[in-house]
């Protein structure tokens, strides 16, 4: 007679992966089951051992170790272990010692690999390479929101129309009738000789048509180009969705060219993407550039909060929520610069506003503190012009305050005298930093190589990139300092129960996930993107420059994209639950408030971001590059 | 199993001092004399020596629910066994029967184990599956938490039904425990366990001790489950893997 094993099958249910499987294989599992009890101190399993079954935790606890005898992770009832030596040769790869009494039940590996077989979903999540499940995590949210994740490319739907620069609006007109769209690209003839890379020329739009020719009574023989704006904003083709919808709100144009290889395959209107952005994350924008004073400004904190809150509940990956955070952040900047502009009367001298760090790399939250600072021309006379630059620092980093942006604890802001200088000023410490780092000097390189030019000169700030990366790039001994300074920060081992786990076997109460997470991933890919010489500025970006230059292990570069997108998720989803509870947000994580699922992701993510950082370490040794 | 109250636990009668029968002698001689064919097979099955080290004994945990206590007037509704090893504990290798007692199924019993009238009903008489209960039986030790109920209601439903009782090798997790409790206070032991001068030593209590996770009681073969692993872990904490398996049965 067929015996029913209530109390196993009750067990099994309540855990992953048991609870994905149909009653009748869970049934089937119960019916084969062996049953260990381990005193506590016992030695499960050894190295290279035979094993046989694939054990899951019934109650008590075990330790798991590497083959060198370092601590790899502790598991709890509901655990499971030795799958790993199940799919490779049936040889134990980690050992397992009892922490606690243990009961385990003992699946025979003919049942285990049966359900490996035939259960896609218990197959995956048992999977014994870490960082293939946490690739599928990742590429399951991918597919989840895959219009806003998309590239612009799939919403090309026919190539540009265009016209040669030689004709005339007549003939522009007629061109767009006969085509039926609602804008046309003006392009160089072939052959002609340009000093841009680009064949265009610029764009008119049936709006042009109506208020720059109709309503000036202009002759419909004139020339396109004298109607058409020049100077276009563009997107390559493959931005995303999302940060096309930006640069056109940002911009305030309704048509924009989609340039691959400096050649025009297509135009995308408003209309075209519009109805992918259900909310209004871009309303913000466009608040802020209305609002008539600082006042005005700071009433806007909440809907920004809610923006980020909206953006989370509608699958937003973290590279459009950090762009998003970044844009609106920019757009505070820049609002409150044109506000003390006029308050203060224009510039004596050029100067340029650069955004730091976090806002530099389109990585920003909501919890976050200003970092910026200012680039002067050269003529910068200090006695004649720094109380004007003072003045509008202060207006400013006041302003942001009032916005909800802290001020910096460390002074990086344009207040500070040292960080309001001239071009060749910044040029001489970037310089300094390079050629002689001190643990302080790397410090800065780790916050003001993140620069972005958000007003005035914004071409400084890319001169400076540039600058920065050529020199760097070249400097063994200061990557060797950034690569040390970039392994102070380490991940966890993993979660235990309610702790968070050190690799020391230590178990605290909670986890700063920036602090042990995203800024040493940020910290990490920063030296490999300065050693390629990359001047890109988001980690994403810079990941993509490194991958492209080839100097990690295959397959490493896919990898910490995973470990970075799934911990900022994290980090990303815990501040909108504090945010919906009414909370304020922070950066720390209890682990009773991660899932199964997170647990077990960020656990991968984690070691990913660990070996990553030994790998740093063998590569930028001193004494290697010598 | 059938839990008996804290206050008949107390006034069972425990041996003094561990009497080890000799087992594969006494299995020998009740073959001899044994007239009913399964009950001759499984007694010539006979048994492990004496000294066999506990590790590599072929066990089988068993445990009945009962209609009462009293083995004379009262009847098994349910029998769980599990085979196992020191090892492992094979639920491939398990069984679990509902049976039709010839006494009458009392309420209050229904109540502790859940099986009803009506499921009693169209159960088998213990002689239909008696040839298969001491097939599984046989060449093993019996492990039970309290021998007093399995020992006693199996030798008298046998008697019952073909005029000849059984007798077999138990090892007794509950004497187990016993053995422990009893020795004098302030011990060692007492300190690790706890200095209440009486310890329960009833299945769920005993399963706490060694950190075992609570198991709904009263289905026999959960009860059977429960007890295999006590064992287990009964040897790993106080004896060894090489302890003669005449210092535990009885």
């Amino acid at each position: 007679m067929q015996a029913e094993h209530l109390e196993i099958i009750d067990f099994l249910r309540r855990y992953p992966p048991f609870n994905e499987l149909p009653e009748e294989a869970l049934a089937r599992v119960a019916a084969n089951i062996d049953v260990s009890y381990f005193k506590a101190g016992t030695q499960i399993l050894e190295f290279d051992q035979e094993v046989d079954a694939w054990y899951v935790i019934r109650s008590g606890a075990v330790e798991v170790y590497r083959r060198n005898g370092d601590l790899y992770n502790r598991l709890s009832e509901g655990g499971y272990f030795g799958e790993f030596g199940l799919l490779r040769e049936n040889r134990v790869r980690f050992p397992i010692v009892a922490l606690e009494d243990t009961l385990a039940y003992l699946i025979p590996a003919p049942i285990f690999k049966e359900l490996f077989e035939q259960y896609e979903n218990f197959a995956d999540f048992v999977e014994v390479e870490d960082r293939s499940r946490l690739r599928q995590t990742v590429a399951r949210r991918e597919d989840a929101n895959e219009l806003l994740t998309s590239s612009i490319e799939v919403l090309i739907g026919r190539a540009p129309v265009t016209i040669e620069t030689g004709s005339t609006v007549r003939e522009a007109a007629m061109r767009m009738s006969n085509e039926g769209v609602s804008s046309l690209l003006i392009v160089h003839p072939p052959g002609s000789s340009q000093d841009s890379e680009s064949c265009m020329a610029g764009m008119i739009t049936d709006r042009d048509l109506r208020n720059r020719v109709v309503a000036k009574g202009l002759s419909y023989d004139t020339p396109v180009t004298e109607i058409m704006t020049a100077e276009l904003i563009h997107a390559e083709h493959n931005q995303l969705v999302f940060e096309a919808m930006l640069a056109m709100l940002q911009h305030n144009v309704h048509h924009l060219p989609i340039l691959k290889h400096g050649t025009p395959v297509g135009v995308i209107a408003l209309s075209d993407i519009i109805r992918y952005e259900s909310q209004n994350s871009l309303f913000v924008v466009s608040r802020i550039f209305r609002a008539n004073s600082v006042e005005e400004l700071s009433t806007l904190e909440g809907e920004v909060r809610s923006c980020f809150s909206r953006m989370v509940h509608e699958d937003a990956n973290s590279k459009m929520i950090g762009r998003a955070m970044a844009v609106i952040g920019r757009s505070f900047k820049q609002r409150l610069l044109e506000l003390a502009e006029e308050k203060f009367g224009p510039p004596p001298v050029p100067y340029c506003f650069l955004a730091l760090g976090s806002m530099a790399r389109q990585e920003q939250l909501i919890v976050t503190d200003q970092d910026h600072a200012m680039v002067l021309d050269n003529s910068y006379d200090p006695m004649k012009h720094d109380a004007y630059f003072l003045q509008l620092a202060q207006f400013v980093s006041d302003g942001l305050a009032a916005c909800g942006y802290t001020y910096c604890k460390g002074e990086i802001m344009a207040t500070t005298p040292k960080w309001r200088q001239p071009l060749r000023v910044w040029e001489r410490y970037f310089d300094e930093w390079i050629d002689d780092p001190t643990p302080q000097t790397l410090l800065n390189s780790f916050i003001f190589f993140d620069l972005d030019g958000v007003w005035g000169k914004t071409e400084w700030a890319d001169h400076l990139s540039r600058y920065i990366a050529h020199k760097a790039q070249r400097n063994a001994r200061f990557l060797a300092c950034m690569a040390r300074n970039a392994l102070l920060r380490t991940p966890p081992l993993g979660f235990f129960k309610e702790f968070v786990m050190e690799p020391s076997g230590q178990q605290t109460q909670s986890i700063d996930m920036k602090r042990r997470g995203t800024a040493p991933l940020a910290d990490l890919i920063r030296v490999h993107a300065l050693a390629v010489g990359s001047v890109a500025r988001n980690s994403f970006d810079r990941l993509e420059d490194v991958i492209a230059a080839d100097i990690l292990p295959q397959g490493r570069g896919q990898d910490l994209r995973d470990a970075l997108e799934f911990i900022s998720m994290v980090r990303i989803r815990h501040q909108a639950l504090d945010l919906d509870a009414g909370q304020e947000p922070d950066n720390k994580i209890e682990p009773e408030n991660l899932s199964d699922f997170e647990r077990k992701n960020l656990k991968d993510a984690f070691q990913i971001l660990s070996s990553a950082q030994k790998f740093l370490k063998y590569r930028y040794q001193a004494s290697r590059i010598g | 199993m059938f839990y008996l109250s804290k206050k008949q636990l107390m006034e069972e009668e425990l041996p003094a001092g561990h009497r080890s029968p000799d087992w594969p002698t006494r299995l020998a001689q009740l073959a001899e004399q044994a007239r009913n064919p399964s009950l001759k097979a499984f007694y010539q099955a006979g048994v492990v020596a004496a000294g066999t080290p506990i590790s590599e004994v072929p066990l089988v945990a068993m445990d009945f629910e009962t209609t009462g206590i009293d083995a004379s007037r009262d009847e098994i509704v349910s029998i769980g066994l599990v085979c196992m090893t020191l090892d492992r504990i094979r639920m491939s290798e398990s069984r679990h029967w509902i049976l039709k007692p010839r006494a009458d199924l009392r309420d209050e019993s229904v109540v502790i184990h859940g099986i009803t009238h009506s499921e009693v009903e169209s159960a088998p008489d213990l002689t239909r599956i008696r040839e298969q209960l001491l097939e599984t039986l046989a060449g093993r030790v019996v492990v039970v938490h309290h021998k007093g109920i399995e020992r006693r209601f199996l030798d008298a439903a046998l008697k019952r039904r073909i005029g000849e009782g059984i007798e077999f090798p138990c090892i007794d997790t509950m004497e187990l425990e016993a053995r422990l409790h009893r020795r004098k206070p302030g011990g060692l032991l007492d300190k690790l366990f706890g200095q209440k001068p009486r310890v329960s030593i009833r299945l769920p209590e005993s399963r706490e001790r060694y950190h075992l996770p609570h198991y709904p009681a009263h289905n026999a073969l959960t009860d059977a489950l429960s007890c295999a692993e006590l064992l287990q872990a009964q040897v790993a904490h106080r004896f060894s893997p090489d302890t003669p398996v005449s210092t535990l049965w009885s």
